[in-house]
């Protein structure tokens, strides 16, 4: 009883310290962070739609998908090359690391619009 | 020419055709027809003048000398027409020899009145050619020329005859053949006849006690002979000459080749007086061959051909008498009589003669005759030679009936030449009784009769039977010929043919006058396939002297065969019916993939709006964090490039849409091409200017 107790008390506290911690982050990463929820979220409902019919044009399902995931990957890139508390990245201007994410946002996205058919 | 000259040759010819006539035996096998309206018809036809005219003098003369020999009635306007060609040549002074040649020898038959002036004129003209000639058809051209003046003017002298004769003869070959010039090495039979009646044409222009020694010393007839033993032969006994040349453009044929000949050698006959012996079975061949070739469709081919058989008609060595028959085939029903006619070449009556039957052979019987030596019947009325009652001993089928000329005159043995005994095949047809005609089945072992139905073959009575693989099928009948002996046709067969067109053909086999055929159905049940069912049954009696040969259905047998066994011969597959291979064929029903199942319109629409709920929570928690404009540049300059960078970002992303649309994979990259360059431009100096401005800050 008590380690029940104790063991929810811990996921309780464990959750808000995280909470606490992320509030802190800086708001463009979160940003960022809500993009990628937003792609993953999309790649997901599209999962569910698929398993539900059938996969018949598959082509559309994949070129679907793998523009959320790709699209979440390269926001992944962007976040990880803009934050600051990032030693790698220390000499690489944001705006920079934002072109990048642009540029190859419209390449995978041409190649998804060719294979969407 | 004075008598006795005609006698002295004649004696000499006399001993030579004696000895030709018996010594050949006459190999012809076929008979020829003379000349008749027929030939008059073709004539008219071919040598009509074309709008008028006739193409050349060659042409003009041809016609001419055409209707002259055959004796139709010139048409003025074609008379008028040829001496307005005549008289054109004779005047021009640019006309060639060939011309003038040609223009003298119509003149010799039309007659048109030419100025004594242009006679004279053309008289120098043609001794100046003789005179610079070198080539054997200039000597030709001008000799016969001067030659055809000499038959109407009669004062014309060849100075170098002499010379002229060695001139020619010096271009003749051993074998009997000319050259056309001293330096052509090309001889042929149709150059020789050209030089024998050039030669002749010389003679006939030198004084009298020139033309003699010429001849003899000079040995024409060795030439002749020579020429003679070039001569070819048909199958049928026919001779002709012909030229055999390597490069075929002066390859004149063996028609013209022959007319050339014979001409030729008429015309150095006349002249030459008893010192050329030209036999007289050659002669009568020769005409064979004209008269062989029927009616020509060409006109230079029959001009040749009318030509050459009046010179072989009108020579001095002698006349081919022809033997023809009006029909070769004799109705024993009608009660045909032989019929027989003797003419010229040309049809014209013949001397006083008698036609003998000498033989009548058939396949069987080689060298026995059917029919004693017996003489034809003359009908002075119609001219023929009858044979009013076959012997009794002429039966139905075909013969070779031999027959022989005897003239009643002796001298004109001298004249006439007939050929010897000649041989016609000949047709005996007739009604073929067929009798005892009938069909019966009979039971295999013992061979007694189950059926048995008389066949009325004359009537259209059908039979219908039935037997299975344990009988026979039996037809038998009985032929005999008018007179009473047994006959065995060319065709005697049995047909039987199936409901699905597979046929059998059987030969039926006779002893004697009896025609019988056993059908065996236990023997031939592979041979028909097993198949059972109804078969039509035809029965073929033919031949070529039956006059009442028959080809009927006699009626149908229903056969009941056993069952095929496992790898027995199928039938062999029936021809298609040519129609329906060219027909419409059967539909073709196309076998698709099943397309596949597409969920339901409202279940896809529920997920697209589901799908738009993260971009909308996406939007909500940017609101919540606390998404701003603030770094957007204030400056002008800076402001443009930003507003210019968003914006192409959206371009490029309308141009996918578009892409996904419409656009082609091509257009697209060329259009995102354009707008990449001008995004990266705007976009780097955007950022650079947004990265200079808060490094300013950060350093600040």
């Amino acid at each position: 009883m008590a380690r029940e107790k104790s063991s929810k008390d811990n996921a309780q506290a464990l959750f808000h310290s995280l909470r606490s911690a992320y509030a802190a982050t800086p708001v463009n990463l979160k940003i960022i962070d809500l993009y990628v929820g937003f792609a993953v979220f999309t790649a997901l409902i599209q999962v569910v739609y698929m398993a539900s019919v059938g996969s018949f044009p598959f082509n559309s399902f994949l070129s679907g998908v793998l523009s959320c995931v790709g699209t979440a990957v390269l926001a992944v890139c962007l976040r990880i090359q803009v934050n600051k508390e990032n030693k790698e990245f220390k000499d690489l201007p944001p705006e920079r690391a934002f072109a990048d994410f642009v540029l190859c946002n419209l390449v995978l996205h041409l190649v998804i619009m060719n294979f969407l058919g | 020419m004075p008598a006795n000259l005609h006698i002295e040759m004649a004696r000499s010819l006399v001993g030579f055709l004696l000895l030709l006539h018996f010594l050949s035996t006459s190999e012809a096998d076929s008979f020829f027809q003379p000349i008749s309206d027929s030939h008059r018809s073709a004539a008219l036809e071919l040598f009509s003048p074309d709008h008028g005219s006739f193409k050349s003098l060659e042409e003009t003369y041809e016609a001419l000398r055409t209707f002259d020999v055959l004796g139709i009635e010139k048409k003025p306007n074609v008379t008028a027409t040829a001496c307005r060609l005549i008289l054109e040549a004779v005047a021009s002074s640019s006309s060639i020899p060939n011309d003038l040649f040609y223009a003298l020898k119509a003149n010799s038959i039309a007659k048109c009145k030419i100025k004594d002036k242009a006679f004279q004129g053309i008289i120098k003209r043609l001794k100046a050619v003789v005179n610079g000639a070198s080539s054997l058809l200039d000597f030709y051209y001008s000799v016969g020329g001067l030659v055809l003046i000499k038959s109407s003017k009669a004062d014309v002298h060849l100075a170098n005859a002499d010379g002229v004769f060695r001139s020619v003869k010096a271009l003749s070959q051993s074998d009997g053949r000319w050259r056309y010039s001293s330096n052509n090495p090309e001889s042929s039979a149709f150059a020789a006849g050209i030089a024998l009646e050039t030669l002749a044409g010389v003679v006939s222009l030198a004084s009298s006690e020139l033309d003699q020694s010429l001849i003899s010393t000079l040995s024409l007839d060795n030439d002749i002979s020579k020429l003679f033993d070039s001569i070819e032969k048909y199958d049928d006994g026919t001779l002709y000459f012909d030229d055999k040349l390597v490069d075929g453009h002066d390859h004149q044929g063996p028609l013209a080749t022959t007319s050339s000949v014979v001409r030729g050698l008429t015309a150095f006959a006349a002249v030459s007086d008893g010192s050329l012996n030209l036999p007289g079975n050659k002669i009568l061949e020769l005409a064979n061959f004209f008269l062989g070739m029927g009616v020509p469709g060409d006109a230079k081919d029959l001009f040749n051909q009318i030509d050459s058989l009046a010179f072989l008609e009108s020579n001095r060595v002698s006349t081919p008498l022809i033997l023809s028959l009006p029909s070769t085939v004799l109705s024993l029903t009608k009660k045909d009589a032989l019929q027989v006619k003797v003419n010229t070449v040309f049809g014209s009556n013949a001397p006083p003669l008698s036609v003998m039957l000498v033989g009548a052979f058939t396949s069987d019987s080689k060298d026995a005759s059917l029919v004693q030596s017996q003489e034809l019947v003359f009908d002075a009325g119609t001219g023929l030679h009858n044979l009013n009652n076959l012997p009794k001993s002429i039966d139905v089928g075909s013969y070779t009936f031999v027959f022989e000329i005897v003239l009643h005159k002796p001298e004109d043995e001298k004249v006439y030449v007939t050929g010897g005994q000649k041989k016609v095949p000949i047709f005996v047809s007739g009604l073929i009784k067929i009798e005892n005609a009938e069909i019966a089945i009979l039971d295999s072992d013992l061979g007694s009769i189950e059926t048995q139905k008389k066949l009325d073959l004359a009537g259209k009575s059908a039979v219908s039977l039935s037997a299975n693989h344990l009988q026979k099928l039996r037809v038998s009948f009985k032929l005999t010929t008018p007179h009473g002996l047994a006959f065995k046709p060319h065709q005697a067969l049995l047909k039987l043919r199936h409901e699905s067109k597979v046929e059998h053909i059987f030969v039926v086999g006779n002893f004697g006058e009896q025609f019988e055929i056993v059908l065996n159905f236990l023997g031939l049940v592979e041979k028909f396939f097993y198949l059972s069912g109804r078969y039509d049954i035809e029965l073929t009696v033919g031949d070529v002297v039956m006059e009442n040969s028959l080809l009927r259905a006699i009626g149908h047998i229903e056969l009941d065969l056993p069952e095929p066994p496992e790898k027995a011969p199928r039938p062999p597959p029936q021809p298609v019916d040519p129609y329906s291979r060219y027909g419409p064929k059967a539909e073709i029903t196309h076998i698709f993939r099943a397309p596949e199942k597409r969920p339901k319109e409202e279940l896809s629409f529920a997920f697209l709006g589901l799908t738009f709920l993260p971009l909308l929570g996406f939007l909500i928690g940017l609101s919540r964090v606390g998404v701003n404009l603030k770094n957007f540049p204030t400056n002008t300059v800076p402001a443009t490039f930003a507003i210019l960078f968003h914006v192409g970002i959206g371009a490029v992303l309308l141009l996918y849409v578009f892409f996904w649309l419409k656009l082609d994979l091509f257009h697209t990259l060329k259009l995102v091409g354009f707008m990449g360059v001008f995004l990266v431009l705007v976009g780097h100096t955007l950022l650079s200017y947004l990265a200079a401005t808060s490094a300013k800050l950060k350093s600040a």
